[in-house]
């Protein structure tokens, strides 16, 4: 996974709520065996019509925001189906972070698990931000070691769980890191399952 | 752990290898987590099988997991093991190679025992009551109908159960919403949890693991506490939860994989103590009186835009301020006008399928609505069951032949129309009255229009030819 230190770039403002990942990554992108392929699938019904031509009213089309770094967005984003295609998605088409209120779980799971940067402020926080970057969007200043958001003037602090941080600014090997565990993993599951014998029953051979 | 304690703390402490400290931004403990179970499918599976051959690692314990085809393959009838879908096909012969070179059992469209996973994993007797089961589908909620903690993962964690039988875990605070009262004649368990979820939004047991319970819970069927369950992801919730009673070790016993009778007698001792402790402390409780739920029905994009039958579509001017843009771009992409009563809207199709209401109890509450009538002019309607046995049982009770005889498609099984991966799929601009889970823009087609409802509903408007309060159906005699 790409490291995160600091980034500038344009923020594209999405202030609706809910945003899906049906939306984000729609089905007809997930028929793949790898990652491939995804950064056309982002946002593809608001990006594109019947004919695959790009609808100009869409944010994202706008010649301002095409470029986008970061998206700043609405409640609840990335609700719905657990595709991860969703965060590939939007780190092929050049996302590197996504601010907003609240995110939905497996989302958040899946973006940590990328090196996709989610950032959580509050609402006036926000509020601030959509001002700031007004409705056509505009450059910002990611930070994640100091973590700050510059915005013009604006300037908002913000924190990110430590184990997730030093995820994004180093890039590790997670199932490297659990398996260093291997042996109390072992050892409590030999334990685990003789306590509980009928959890191997009819399913170790 | 001292003092009371929820069921969801209960089952976590038993699943605990070690703690990794304090979770995001110092709140709730993050733990490595031992998993019990998973099941894979076709589509979120293949990029964790790929990282795990790239790395030279194996699967740690392969017989805790199990494969089923289910969200790209044909329903038709007469389907066979080839698709036209280059990229379906693909994805079904990848994970047949990953199941033979990973040592996974993995079952394919042509083998008896497929079907939607959630529906399948508890027919086979697979889920028991305080187990860990993560999957690669939000879905997978649907097993705290049995006192399982069950929640969905992506494919990194995916990959990162099968190497190592954990997942890095963090704690999620508790929630409890109680149905106080009996269920009124005529009400599902869909419209309880669709009244929930209108109620507390699409995002209002987000961070929370939501437990069950009251008098109209306890008063369920497995099957209904399973439709209840798997759609509270619907709110948010990562894990829903509600404690396992007789009900639920009756359900298990005698499956093709359930533990054998003498193994059960031991492990109901360790189960009685898996509910929540009287005096355990949540973080927020609900109330809901079963006795005002109506049957609902949705008309927005979102699972939480819905409305008991006999209201009307909302006036955007008369919601709150935050709603009002989602209702506002709702009602264009629904087209539909504010203050149309919801028994008005005309539907195009009608669906009755998916992990949330395909299973046989499903289908007879569809079939007592059908028989005797037939479908409505112009409306096309399928019913996929949830899985090949579900299929197998209801033929065995001549369910088919009600469905047939009113106009119904009798398929074959998979996730089908609920999300429209295969080619059963929405037309855009077409109305669908669908027994799914959820109403986003596009899920069951591009443009296509999802109005979701429990299956009796479905089969209501499917004769009526609108959106219709099964109540004031009378029960015919075919």
């Amino acid at each position: 996974m790409e490291k995160f230190v600091s980034v500038k770039g344009v923020a594209c403002p999405i202030p609706n709520a809910n945003v899906d990942t049906d939306v984000i990554m729609p089905k007809q992108f997930l028929k793949g065996i790898d990652r491939s392929g995804l950064a056309q699938g982002l946002f593809h019904n608001l990006r594109f019509d019947e004919r695959g031509n790009a609808r100009k009213d869409f944010i994202l089309n706008k010649p301002a925001t095409q470029d986008s770094r970061f998206l700043v967005v609405g409640p609840n984003f990335g609700c719905g189906s657990s595709r991860e295609h969703a965060v590939w998605g939007m780190l092929q088409y050049g996302i590197r972070a996504i601010i907003g209120t609240s995110f939905a779980g497996i989302f958040a799971d899946n973006a940590a698990n990328n090196g996709l940067l989610l950032v959580t402020l509050s609402a006036s926080e926000i509020a601030a931000l959509f001002d700031a970057i007004g409705p056509t969007g505009c450059e910002i200043l990611v930070d994640l070691e100091a973590q700050v958001i510059n915005a013009g003037d604006l300037s908002i602090a913000f924190s990110v769980d430590a184990d997730r941080r030093t995820a994004l600014l180093d890039g590790l090997d997670r199932i490297g890191g659990t398996l260093r565990h291997a042996d109390s993993i072992r050892s409590f599951e030999a334990e685990y399952l003789k306590a509980s014998p009928w959890l191997c029953d009819r399913i170790d051979a | 752990m001292a003092g009371p304690l929820t069921l969801y703390d209960k089952i976590i402490d038993r699943h605990r290898i070690m703690s990794l400290g304090a979770g995001v931004q110092g709140r709730e403990e993050r733990l490595l987590l031992y998993v019990d179970r998973t099941v894979l499918n076709e589509y979120t599976s293949p990029q964790a099988f790929s990282g795990l051959r790239e790395a030279g690692r194996k699967v740690w314990r392969p017989q805790a997991a199990l494969g089923v085809v289910d969200h790209v393959n044909s329903t038709a009838a007469n389907r066979t093991d080839v698709v036209e879908d280059k990229g379906a096909q693909g994805q079904m012969d990848y994970f047949a190679r990953n199941g033979r070179d990973f040592g996974i059992e993995m079952f394919d469209v042509q083998d008896p025992r497929q079907g939607i996973e959630h529906v399948v994993l508890p027919e086979l007797g697979w889920v028991l009551p305080g187990m860990v089961i993560a999957a690669g589908d939000s879905h997978t909620t649907t097993y705290g109908a049995f006192g399982a903690v069950g929640f969905g993962i992506g494919t990194s964690d995916v990959e990162h159960l099968l190497a190592t039988q954990t997942l890095p875990y963090t704690c999620l605070k508790r929630m409890r919403a109680r149905f106080e009262g009996p269920l009124p004649v005529g009400v599902t368990a869909k419209d309880l949890i669709m009244t929930l979820i209108r109620k507390i939004g699409a995002d209002g047991a987000a961070g929370h693991a939501l437990e069950f319970a009251g008098e109209a819970i306890d008063a369920l069927e497995v099957e209904g506490r399973m439709t209840i369950c798997n759609m509270a992801v619907e709110c948010g919730a990562r894990v829903a939860l509600m404690a396992a009673d007789e009900k639920v070790f009756a359900y298990i016993a005698g499956r093709p994989r359930s533990p054998s009778s003498a193994m059960l007698a031991e492990a109901q001792k360790t189960w009685a103590d898996m509910r929540t402790d009287k005096g355990a402390v949540f973080d927020r409780e609900i109330v809901i009186q079963a006795a005002q739920v109506a049957p609902m029905v949705s008309w927005g994009t979102s699972p939480d835009q819905a409305g008991a039958i006999d209201d009307v579509v909302p006036d955007p001017k008369a919601v709150a301020a935050d709603k009002r843009a989602g209702v506002v771009r709702a009602l264009e992409y629904m087209d539909l006008a504010p203050g149309t009563p919801l028994s008005d809207i005309r539907i195009d199709r009608a669906f009755i399928g998916s992990c949330t209401n395909a299973r046989l109890s499903d289908l007879r509450d569809a079939a007592r609505i059908l028989r005797g009538r037939r479908v409505a002019p112009g409306v096309r309607a399928m019913i996929s069951p949830g899985s090949s046995s579900v299929r197998r049982e209801a033929e065995a009770e001549g369910l088919d032949r009600v469905f047939v005889e009113a106009g119904f498609e009798w398929r074959r099984s998979g996730c089908s129309m609920c999300l429209a991966m295969n080619d059963d799929v929405l037309a855009p601009g077409e109305r669908c009255a669908s027994s799914t889970n959820r109403n986003f823009e596009g899920r069951q087609g591009t443009g296509g229009r999802t109005h979701l409802m429990s299956p009796a509903m479905v089969a209501a408007a499917a004769v009526t030819g609108r959106l219709t309060d099964v109540r004031t159906l009378k029960l015919l005699k075919a």
